[in-house]
């Protein structure tokens, strides 16, 4: 692909467009969060702001927008400046190659996964720089959980992805979806059930939410790696943790539920439901499921989902050898 | 980490742009959105968990994000009593808390020592105005759930200049009364 002056201004409208998606989707899920928050716990939730409560996450980002930036002392300068910064801005990159719709892709990408799986680390090293420059015990103890959280878990969610990879012979997204029919059942998910099933609680782990939010934990770190943070840095973590939230509904759905493809009207429409249902998901266990403990997370991941990630990939492997 | 050690800076500036209608719309924001710390000293506590549940529900008004760090807090609930061991904690965490930031002293031992005021008492601080600057008090062995969302509406007309919602006195009284009150 030639990098001509088009695929330039694509990619500049697509950069754009992402933006706004990011920050539309923080605002949106901000509201639906505590909402369901409050439905689960049986009151109604932000109410009285706006038109049952609508404008509440607006008053929260202009509140937070007007909050003093307080510098702790012995700090390390641009480590913590730079850390919300890096927790934000490779998240846009990761929305590049997601096809949204049949025509709806920002970048086409041969490697489309390979890339949101390289560049998804980076949220795990602002973590660190967070957690370090802040000259915080709490902070770094929580930055030192993330690392530990996100090497673990990435392993079992690449296996699990590879599983379907191994299968669909492509690394593309828009080729994964292409394989997929509008059905339910013919879905990714009825093929590769147990793959989809690992893949979502390392997604869950991966964005560090509850019940796995271990580097935030509040009753043991105050607030983990973003203690010192406040006003707009830490709004910044905040958008970037919902837009992380996003980017792996949205990988979800292309790998196994069939992307844009429904049972009628093909379009990003359906991308869209299904993300939402799954970002619904995640919010949904957050506020019903208590935190697991440090040592029961790292036995969760490498004594269950190792193992059953592995063999699942053997598995698959092996059929995939036999059926041709 | 640099060389030379730096203090945390927290100095005020004053505004860069003063323009009235600017500063009402920030103001409106804060009053709506004044997210509490995490931080209870005695009984009064309980009451300040049971306003952020289900009957009572400060969320409604959208104070009900508890932020475990101070620094993503704008409003300090001191409920409960305050120990001279406590306070020095309780200055700290003032101290550590950015700017827009507003104090409930909620309880009476918060306002004056309450039941622990007699002579010769030697480990309480006799009010929590006499460590940090407060902008509310709610009175009460402990307050009642309602008495705190009032305190919060006084702090949120502190901030704005006018009341936001309706007192309980322009409230539509309920045609029938249930018979027997939940307690
Ligand atoms: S005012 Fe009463 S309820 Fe509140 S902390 Fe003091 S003794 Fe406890």
């Amino acid at each position: 692909m030639a990098l001509s002056l088009a695929v330039f201004v694509q990619i500049i409208v697509a950069v754009l467009l992402v933006i706004g998606l990011m920050v539309g989707n923080a605002v949106v899920m901000v509201y639906v969060e505590r909402k369901a928050c409050g439905f689960i716990q049986r009151r109604p939730g932000p109410f009285e702001v706006g038109p049952r409560g609508l404008l509440q996450a607006v008053c929260d980002s202009m509140k937070l927008l007007g909050k003093q930036i307080f510098v702790p002392g012995n700090i390390d300068w641009p480590l913590h400046f730079l850390a919300p910064v890096v927790a934000f801005l490779p998240v846009l990159l990761l929305y590049l190659p997601i096809p949204f719709g049949p025509y709806l892709t920002s970048l086409q990408v041969d490697d489309g996964i390979l890339l949101i799986l390289a560049f998804a680390g980076l949220g795990a090293v602002s973590n660190i720089l967070a957690g370090w420059s802040s000259n915080n015990k709490y902070g770094l103890l929580g930055a030192a959980r993330a690392v530990a959280q996100s090497v673990a878990y990435e392993i079992p969610m690449i296996m699990a992805l590879l599983a379907v990879i191994f299968m669909t012979g492509t690394m593309n997204l828009t080729t994964l979806v292409e394989g997929q029919g509008g059905w339910p059942w013919q879905w990714n998910i009825v093929r590769q059930p147990l793959a989809c099933f690992i893949y979502v609680v390392c997604l869950v782990a991966e964005t560090n939410r509850a019940p796995f939010d271990l580097p935030e934990a509040e009753s043991e770190l105050t607030a983990g790696f973003h203690t010192e943070y406040s006003g707009m840095g830490f709004a910044l973590f905040f958008l970037s943790e919902y837009a992380n939230m996003l980017l792996v509904s949205f990988v979800c759905a292309v790998f196994f539920l069939g992307g844009w493809r429904g049972p009628f009207l093909d379009g990003f429409w359906w991308t869209f439901a299904k993300a939402y249902a799954i970002m619904f998901f995640i919010v949904w266990i957050r506020w019903t499921f208590p935190r697991v403990r440090f040592d029961q997370l790292l036995n969760l991941n490498w004594k269950w989902l190792l193992p059953l990630s592995i063999l699942n990939l053997w598995l698959t492997a092996v059929v995939v050898k036999l059926a041709n | 980490m640099s060389p030379e050690p730096h203090p945390a800076q927290s100095e005020i500036l004053p505004p860069l742009i003063n323009l009235k209608p600017v500063n009402w719309f920030f103001d409106v924001n804060r009053a709506m959105s004044l997210w509490p710390v995490t931080f209870g000293l005695a009984c009064c506590a309980i009451e300040m968990m049971a306003v952020s549940m289900t009957r009572f529900d400060i969320a409604r008004f959208g104070a009900e994000v508890f932020r475990p760090s101070i620094r993503q807090a704008d409003l300090m609930m001191v409920t409960g009593t305050v120990t001279k061991k406590m306070a020095p904690a309780v200055v700290r965490l003032y101290e550590q808390m950015p700017a827009p930031k507003f104090v409930l002293a909620c309880g009476n031992c918060a306002i004056s020592g309450g039941p622990f005021k007699f002579e010769g008492q030697y480990g309480i601080v006799e009010g929590v105005d006499q460590l940090i600057p407060v902008d509310v008090y709610v009175p009460g062995c402990p307050p009642r759930p309602e008495a705190i969302l009032e305190g919060v509406f006084s702090i949120q007309e502190k901030i704005t200049g006018r009341r936001w919602w309706p007192g309980p006195e322009e409230m539509p009284s309920d045609p029938a009364p249930p018979a027997k009150a939940a307690t």
